[in-house]
């Protein structure tokens, strides 16, 4: 018989499943860390030129953030950190739940920022061509798949915590 | 027993290898991090990244304006005079409100910050001359703000209606001249001869003889003159002469030098001030040095809030624009006064009675150093075309088209044809299609500047300066340097020396536009030919 993984009260998956949820789980966290180290070791890099390019229904909180020196700082802050935390999380699989939340609303405030809605146009060119969905948005429901079918008490440091340090209860 | 603590341990060594199973993936993640890292290294050593980033910024914000108090005087307190004497500490009561409620309602307008955190420059503004009078009354408004970087002013400004009445007033030390171009030699003259110290805005002078006049005044009496180029302080250019200096670009045999406006202001087709008439303007004043004359009119009223637009007051294009860029290129390249002029150009766009052109050339030649110069405007298009010093191993893009960062940068691309990068291009450590190097400053600070107008002199560098990513008003700074060398007795960037190249220069292209033939500079008998 085929061995099966129970990733959480109802699912049961096959070692496949299993795989592609791991590999998911691994390549979003190498997207999410580097971004968050390219970001790190980019003396020059601010999120004042993201946000000052933002449009719809945050341009007018993105353009307070920039015009304030306390928080810009804060926004750059929790993008690098947050986004190399969050990376880490998914790839070594240790609180990888918390992660796919934190990566989700993330992600979600980088689409809020600057959808790709009809009628708005944005300064800095863009790599692909994108009708509302674009990667971002792809990612926040992967993530959220990701959130749905947890694998890292299978595959990943949760699974240490869990038979070792007995976190079941909030992985 | 024993099966079952081997099974026990094989259910560990399972765990562990399960739970530790992507950590080989992070380890590839890391190993190809350090590779990247190292590669960019590589590269950025192989650029001219480390050669320009290891040297420190100039350091000009040192205050020395802590020895004598000095009394300046305005003489023209229009436009520029008024942006002049705010560099110097002094606005009016309606611009300090103004810039004060802009940023309550826009944080990203920054102009208020900007004057507040300006250094106390020491001085007093005791004089305004101005032959309108509103403008005289601003500026006497300016005098007494309690607004301002050093506060309470101690003396208030007395009005003058001709600068000579001022330059007899001894308490004066320096005077700040802003009029139209045609008074600027007569001006300079009688200052430096009444003992008084100048700054003197751009162009210099009307013609050629004036441009000699003004020269051997100041010498003989070795008074401090300082030239309103404030490019003198934007760090982006001394970053563009280490470059250069370096030998980074090869050989330079060719510069563009460009203009590009579309819009009335750009056209200098300024408004009339609405209580603007024969009782509030000295007209007869206004025109005395101008070769023609013409009574007090409706037209009057139009050439003396329009004066950049008649030969009879400047020089258009020559010295408004032509000469920011001239200096922005001697102070990067010590280019001197060139050996030919010539200019060609017409009146395409703005039909509307001027006689100065607004589609204007100049070509320079400077066989001596093999080199062209050529300065193309036009105020009916926007495509900014930058300015391009080009190299034979890499091209340096100034401004307008280079967008680096905006605020006074620029970029270097390597040559595909480069001798000096050739092993790197074909090594691949230089791409030809991207810069080798980037100068944005202040690019982690962010601001508002957003009208045609600030956005067209920002993008020339000429509205802010960055001194340690802090910004600051060249023109604040270029007036510190003034008033610092005064109380020094030491040289200003923007000094006679090259004020009189600046002027000679300009006075080259205007005489070559308006009798239609190329123009030689003779430096032994200091003549044009």
């Amino acid at each position: 018989m085929e061995p099966t993984h129970n990733i959480n009260s109802l699912t049961k998956i096959n070692n496949a499943q299993l795989y592609g949820l791991v590999i998911l789980r691994v390549i979003i966290g190498w997207h999410i860390l580097y971004e968050g180290v390219a970001k790190l070791i980019n003396p020059y890099w601010s999120s004042a030129a993201f946000l000052l390019d933002s449009k719809w229904i945050f341009s007018g909180v993105a353009k307070a953030i920039v015009s304030n020196p306390a928080l810009l700082t804060i926004s750059d802050y929790v993008n690098v950190w947050g986004l190399t935390i969050i990376g880490l999380c998914l790839m070594l699989g240790v609180f990888s739940r918390y992660a796919c939340i934190g990566g989700m609303v993330l992600i979600s405030l980088y689409y809020l920022f600057s959808p790709p809605l009809l009628g708005l146009e944005y300064g800095r060119p863009g790599e692909g061509s994108y009708l509302i969905v674009n990667k971002n948005l792809i990612e926040i429901f992967a993530l959220y798949i990701l959130y749905l079918f947890p694998t890292s008490h299978k595959i990943g440091l949760d699974r240490l915590l869990q038979t070792k340090l007995n976190f079941k209860g909030i992985l | 027993m024993s099966n079952d603590s081997s099974r026990d341990q094989n259910v560990e060594r399972r765990d562990f290898i399960k739970a530790l199973a992507t950590v080989p993936i992070f380890g590839f993640f890391l190993v190809n991090l350090w590779l990247k890292l190292k590669k960019d290294a590589l590269k950025r050593k192989n650029l001219l990244v480390d050669l320009v980033q290891e040297k420190k910024p100039p350091v000009v914000i040192k205050n020395r304006s802590n020895g004598k108090h000095l009394n300046i005087g305005i003489i023209g307190y229009g436009g520029r005079g008024s942006h002049l004497v705010r560099g110097a500490g002094f606005a009016t009561k309606g611009w300090t409100d103004y810039a004060y409620k802009a940023n309550q309602e826009n944080n990203l307008h920054k102009a208020y910050a900007t004057f507040m955190s300006q250094d106390d420059l020491n001085c007093s503004l005791v004089g305004v001359c101005d032959l309108f009078d509103v403008n005289a009354d601003l500026g006497i408004d300016a005098s007494k703000n309690d607004v301002g970087p050093g506060g309470k002013p101690k003396y208030h400004a007395k009005r003058y209606k001709h600068h000579t009445e001022m330059l007899q007033n001894d308490d004066i030390d320096a005077v700040i001249i802003a009029t139209p171009d045609h008074w600027h030699s007569r001006i300079v003259v009688d200052a430096v001869k009444a003992g008084k110290h100048v700054y003197c805005e751009k162009g210099l002078t009307r013609t050629f003889q004036e441009s000699i006049d003004v020269y051997d005044a100041v010498k003989e009496t070795g008074m401090i003159l300082q030239l309103g180029h404030q490019n003198r302080q934007v760090e982006a250019n001394d970053k563009a002469k280490e470059i250069i200096d370096q030998g980074l670009l090869g050989p330079v045999n060719l510069v563009e030098l460009t203009t590009n406006r579309n819009s009335q202001w750009g056209a200098w087709v300024w408004n009339i001030h609405k209580d603007a008439n024969s009782k509030t303007i000295d007209w007869e004043t206004f025109q005395e040095p101008s070769p023609n004359k013409i009574p007090f009119s409706s037209e009057a009223l139009k050439r003396y809030f329009r004066w950049r637009c008649w030969y009879d007051y400047g020089t258009g294009l020559s010295g408004d624009l032509f000469s920011h860029d001239y200096d922005q290129l001697n102070q990067i390249m010590g280019m001197g006064i060139p050996k030919y002029a010539s200019a060609s150009g017409g009146i395409y766009f703005y039909k509307d009675g001027r006689d100065v052109p607004d589609v204007w050339h100049v070509t320079l030649e400077y066989p001596d150093r093999d080199m062209t110069v050529l300065y193309s405007a036009t105020l009916s298009s926007n495509n900014s075309r930058g300015n391009r010093i080009m190299g034979h191993d890499a091209t340096m893009i100034l401004g307008g088209q280079s967008n680096a960062g905006g605020v006074g940068g620029f970029r270097v691309e390597a040559d595909r044809e480069s001798t000096q990068y050739r092993e790197r291009i074909e090594k691949g450590i230089i791409n030809t299609k991207y810069p080798i190097y980037n100068y944005s400053p202040g690019s982690k600070q962010i601001d508002g500047v957003t009208s045609a107008t600030s956005q067209y002199f920002a993008n020339k560098g000429l509205l802010y300066a960055y001194r340690d990513g802090k910004r600051v008003d060249p023109t604040h700074l270029h007036i510190k340097d003034w008033l610092d060398s005064i109380r020094e007795g030491s040289q200003p960037k923007c000094n006679v020396d090259v004020a009189f190249e600046e002027a000679v220069t300009c006075a080259m292209a205007t005489e070559s536009y308006l009798t239609g033939r190329r123009v030689e500079w003779d430096p032994i008998k200091r003549r044009l030919v």
